[in-house]
């Protein structure tokens, strides 16, 4: 992304902090339900609304899914243990959050990028999250605000957080990381990766160097909500920093807010920032050490990680794929779809184009994806690699597919989407050339950029019925023909 | 009550006295009696009669409602009861009712027994006289002067003034023991996770642990059997089941190794002193074998004890903030919110415990203070696990002194400290403790001695409390 404003001779250092939900059935410490989107203040009890005399119980479901997540970024399981981090906030029902702290459950690990980077993960621990305060009235700011709601379903919600060495290098290279680490999080079932409910969220690390030189003082930047919030405010982060260096100032380290709206940070410079934690080891539990077994368990039920089954496919293209093959890949594998084209391919569909149907019509129906029958979709794509179906035809035929289920010739049959005979096709083709002598010329003169007017007419004149590739092909064998 | 527990109980489930008999006279009793005394701070007559009708009823109906069938029993307002307030003795929870039982509540329940109050006590279970109640002192039913230790001080003068058989209370550094015995009855702490703190208001959870105050070392032995075991909701509970104490209460000592303890006897008042070398002496002659040991360890536990129980207690007391329960003084925003509610609604003891554990846990001071505190507890547990190689169990008195005049010691708070210095070793060892009355000292009040075993040892504490009992003189009359 916009790496390119960063001025010569610099470089980024970026760390991650990724904070994900963990997609257990309940609380980490009580057995409400770990429920998104429910009526405010359900989904709680006295121990995650931390009453005077309830305690925490460590929930395994919890434990299991950030072994997952440590073992799918090559960390070490450690015997860990919790602390208690104090600070008061009315969405905090204890007025301290348990997490851990000196003794986390993953430690050290790496994660390689699709490039083929690698990043450094320095841990990944669990933590309980905090509730949700909604200020209301007057300017609706928390300063501004005539009263506060504060809704604690979300109180005592599984969180692990991952931490990454600041080796990124880059905004780009930081999206990259973050989509890698949400592809891994989907796929050993950890969490659900959404970053627009909260269920993932990133904070920042950033500062900057003349190459070679040490570290820079860094500035953590919070509330980057999307990927295209990170790289911005990343990417504008270090223009401000470099901006500073240069005018002779200093970074001064401190937390910065990222205002979407006015794409720039701000600092958040509160009296939260002067906060002493005072950390200590939490009395209401046990250490925590999964045994070897354990461990031996939760990795044997791990399946493929997101670049190995990124790989796979990349084998059935032959190697080699395209910038937008490489995208369409990744799509399939973030939707889990890569089984359903290797069992299309195996049943005979051509490779890119079961690849790019998965990754572009079947993914956006992803509710539907898993009751499409592999041997009906590469029937369907056969017909379409022959011409027999034209590309907007599959199209109808897939979405009738994923809807409906059946045979793709039936339904071509009964939608009426046989495509047109040859001789139909080139009277078409005719009618289009003669309704347009001036824009013939040029095409014949060689400008091909009035092959696509020509190919989207015929398509308009055979309502969708011809198929595109065949109509380019006689467009092509029509000019030589007239230039010959 | 003039009645034990047992045999109340033992009454009740032979219907030769009903449910509803047992809790008018603790009722009628605790109306003329209390006024004077102030061991309750809520009696709930119309439940426990309710209940009562409901034990007499299963009776009738040929089913056994228990152990503790139809015994009224008071609990320390520290213990969660639901829909019945809980406050700790702190304005700061005023009229809060709790929406749960804690789990020592649902046994007890579940054993037959009737709860017929909530007891006084130090506000958060910080003090050793339960001066520090919001809702003024309790009197010692001995002598009305003087306090009745703390900060179970409600429980104990309960039991003391025969308005109950049977009470629970709390023990942090000797909250059970310590009024046990400036109140002459039986008192006893269990080994850490033996009883569920589910419902226990935490004043410092690595030392906290519910525990019986009794007339009796059997009646204490029975209810500690009713509300000791696993307990899921209590990540720290231990998984071995509740320990068979009843019937250790009559074996006896005869061949057991018993420590008389250096530090738990020098610098005792010399009344207290005679007394603990009078209960070495029965126990030498009821057939144990009685030595002195020193474990210089236990010198530094008390200062230990009030670095950890502050910083766990400055953690564990921060949720009282007025934004969710309990009391709340608006402010102009929340942060003024917090600090006007904590103003108002904590006591004098409770803010300076706050502010001594914040201090302790502080950035620049944890390694000093906390985690030098930490290592210190480890000496102790060292120094008991050595003592432990040569003996069975231990013996000391449970207090430097009798029980002291009230206010004698509001104005010093480290006098009060002081308080605890016997019994703060078994809360940072985590070990089993128990008092029991054992004749009286200077001006005829209550002296108690206490006998200590190790983790697990419940057995063998109650063998060595029932042969103490068995040879104890006898403790003074109530005046209440």
């Amino acid at each position: 992304m916009s790496d390119v404003g960063l001025a010569p001779g610099w470089e980024m250092v970026i760390g991650l902090e990724v904070h994900c939900e963990l997609a257990t059935r309940t609380k980490l410490f009580c057995g409400c339900p770990n429920m998104f989107g429910d009526e405010p203040n359900t989904n709680i009890c006295p121990v995650c609304l931390g009453l005077p005399g309830a305690l925490p119980v460590l929930n395994r479901q919890a434990v299991e899914l950030a072994m997952r997540i440590g073992l799918a970024l090559q960390c070490e399981i450690a015997p860990s243990s919790f602390h208690r981090k104090n600070y008061f906030y009315p969405d905090m029902p204890k007025d301290f959050q348990i997490s851990q702290y000196d003794a986390p459950i993953n430690k050290g690990g790496r994660l390689e990028l699709p490039d083929g980077s690698v990043i450094g993960i320095e841990r990944a621990h669990i933590e309980e999250d905090t509730g949700k305060t909604t200020h209301v009235g007057g300017s609706g700011r928390i300063g501004g605000a005539d009263y506060a709601l504060v809704d604690y379903n979300r109180a005592g919600v599984p969180l692990v957080e991952i931490v990454s060495a600041p080796d990124i290098r880059s905004a780009a290279q930081a999206r990259a990381y973050a989509g890698e680490l949400r592809a891994i999080l989907v796929s050993t079932g950890a969490s659900d990766g959404r970053m627009e409910e909260g269920s993932m969220r990133v904070d920042a690390n950033v500062s900057v160097r003349r190459a070679g030189e040490e570290f820079g003082t860094r500035c953590e930047i919070k509330n980057l909500n999307s990927m295209r919030s990170l790289t911005r405010a990343i990417a504008f982060e270090a223009d401000r920093q470099v901006a500073l260096l240069e005018a002779g100032g200093r970074v001064v380290q401190e937390t910065r807010h990222w205002d979407e709206g006015e794409g720039r940070t701000l600092s958040m410079r509160s009296k939260e920032e002067a906060n002493d934690y005072r950390y200590f080891p939490e009395p209401d539990l046990v250490a925590l050490a999964p045994d070897g077994r354990w461990q031996a368990e939760v990795a044997a039920s791990l399946g493929a990680l997101p670049a190995k089954r990124r790989a796979g496919l990349v084998g059935l293209l032959g190697g080699d794929p395209s910038p937008a093959q490489i995208d369409q890949i990744r799509s399939v594998v973030a939707s889990g779809l890569d089984d359903l084209v290797t069992a299309a391919c195996a049943r005979g569909a051509p490779a890119p184009l079961a690849v790019a149907r998965t990754a572009n019509e079947v993914a956006a129906n992803a509710e539907r994806a898993g009751d499409l029958d592999p041997g009906s979709f590469a029937k369907l794509l056969v017909l379409e690699a022959s011409g027999e179906l034209s590309a907007t035809q599959a199209k109808d035929v897939l979405a009738e597919l994923l809807t409906h289920g059946g045979d793709p010739t039936e339904i071509a049959k009964v939608m009426g989407l046989e495509s047109m005979d040859s001789r139909a096709l080139a009277g078409a083709i005719a009618q289009v050339i003669d309704a347009h002598p001036a824009e013939w010329e040029k095409f014949v003169a060689g400008d091909d950029k009035v092959a696509g007017f020509f190919t989207g007419q015929v398509m308009r004149a055979t309502a969708n019925k011809a198929n595109g590739k065949l109509v380019a092909a006689e467009l092509a064998r029509l000019r030589s023909e007239s230039s010959g | 009550m003039s009645a034990s527990a047992i045999a109340l109980a033992a009454e009740v489930r032979s219907k030769k006295r009903s449910a509803r008999d047992a809790v008018e006279e603790s009722l009628a009793k605790i109306a003329a009696g209390d006024p004077e005394i102030h061991a309750f701070v809520e009696v709930l007559a119309d439940r426990a009669l309710e209940r009562a009708d409901e034990i007499d009823r299963a009776v009738a109906s040929g089913s056994d409602p228990g152990p503790l069938a139809g015994v009224p029993v008071a609990l320390k307002d520290n213990i969660c009861t639901s829909g019945i307030p809980t406050t700790c003795s702190s304005k700061i929870l005023a009229g809060w009712r709790p929406p749960y039982d804690a789990t020592v509540v649902e046994r007890l329940r579940a054993a037959g027994a009737i709860i017929v109050g909530k007891t006084n006590m130090d506000e958060f279970a910080m003090g050793s006289s339960t001066e520090n109640s919001c809702s003024g002192p309790t009197r010692n039913p001995h002598d009305h002067e003087r306090v009745p230790g703390g900060s179970s001080g409600g429980s104990a003068a309960a039991v003391a003034a025969g308005f109950v058989p049977l009470a629970l209370g709390s023990d942090t550094g000797g909250s059970i023991r310590q009024p046990a015995a400036l109140c002459g009855v039986v008192g006893m702490k269990p080994t850490y996770g033996v009883v569920s703190r589910y419902g226990l208001v935490a004043f410092a959870s690595s030392l906290d642990q519910i525990g019986p105050l009794a007339g009796t070392v059997a009646d204490a032995a029975v209810t500690l059997q009713v509300i000791a075991g696993h307990d899921r909701r209590d990540s720290t509970s231990l998984a071995a089941p509740a320990p068979d104490v009843v019937a250790a209460v009559n074996r006896g000592v005869e061949g057991k190794r018993i420590g008389l303890v250096t530090e738990l006897v020098d610098g005792t008042a010399p009344d207290v002193a005679a007394r603990v070398r009078q209960a070495a002496d029965a126990l030498a002659a009821a057939g144990a074998l009685v030595d002195e040991v020193a474990i210089p360890q236990f010198r530094y536990g008390l200062a230990a004890y009030y670095l950890i129980a502050p910083a766990e207690a400055s953690s564990n007391l921060a949720r009282f903030d007025g934004v969710r329960y309990g009391l709340r003084v608006d402010a102009p925003d929340v942060a003024a919110m917090n600090v006007a509610t904590r103003t108002a609604g904590f006591g004098a003891e409770v803010k300076r415990r706050i502010m001594l554990g914040t201090y302790a846990l502080s950035a620049g001071y944890y390694d000093a203070y906390y985690a030098q505190a930490q290592r210190v507890r480890t000496l102790v547990a060292d120094g008991f696990a050595y003592a432990y190689t040569r003996f069975d169990g231990l013996l000391g008195a449970t207090t430097p002194t009798t029980a002291f005049r009230i206010g004698d010691r509001t104005d010093d708070p480290l006098s009060m400290y002081l308080s605890d210095t016997c019994t703060v070793p078994a809360n940072l060892a985590g070990h089993p403790s128990i008092s029991v009355p054992f004749g009286t000292g200077d001006g005829g009040l209550p002296v108690g001695v206490q006998a200590l075993a190790p983790a697990l040892g419940e057995q063998m504490l109650f063998a060595l409390a029932g042969a103490l009992e068995r040879a104890a003189p006898e403790s003074g009359a109530v005046t209440a």
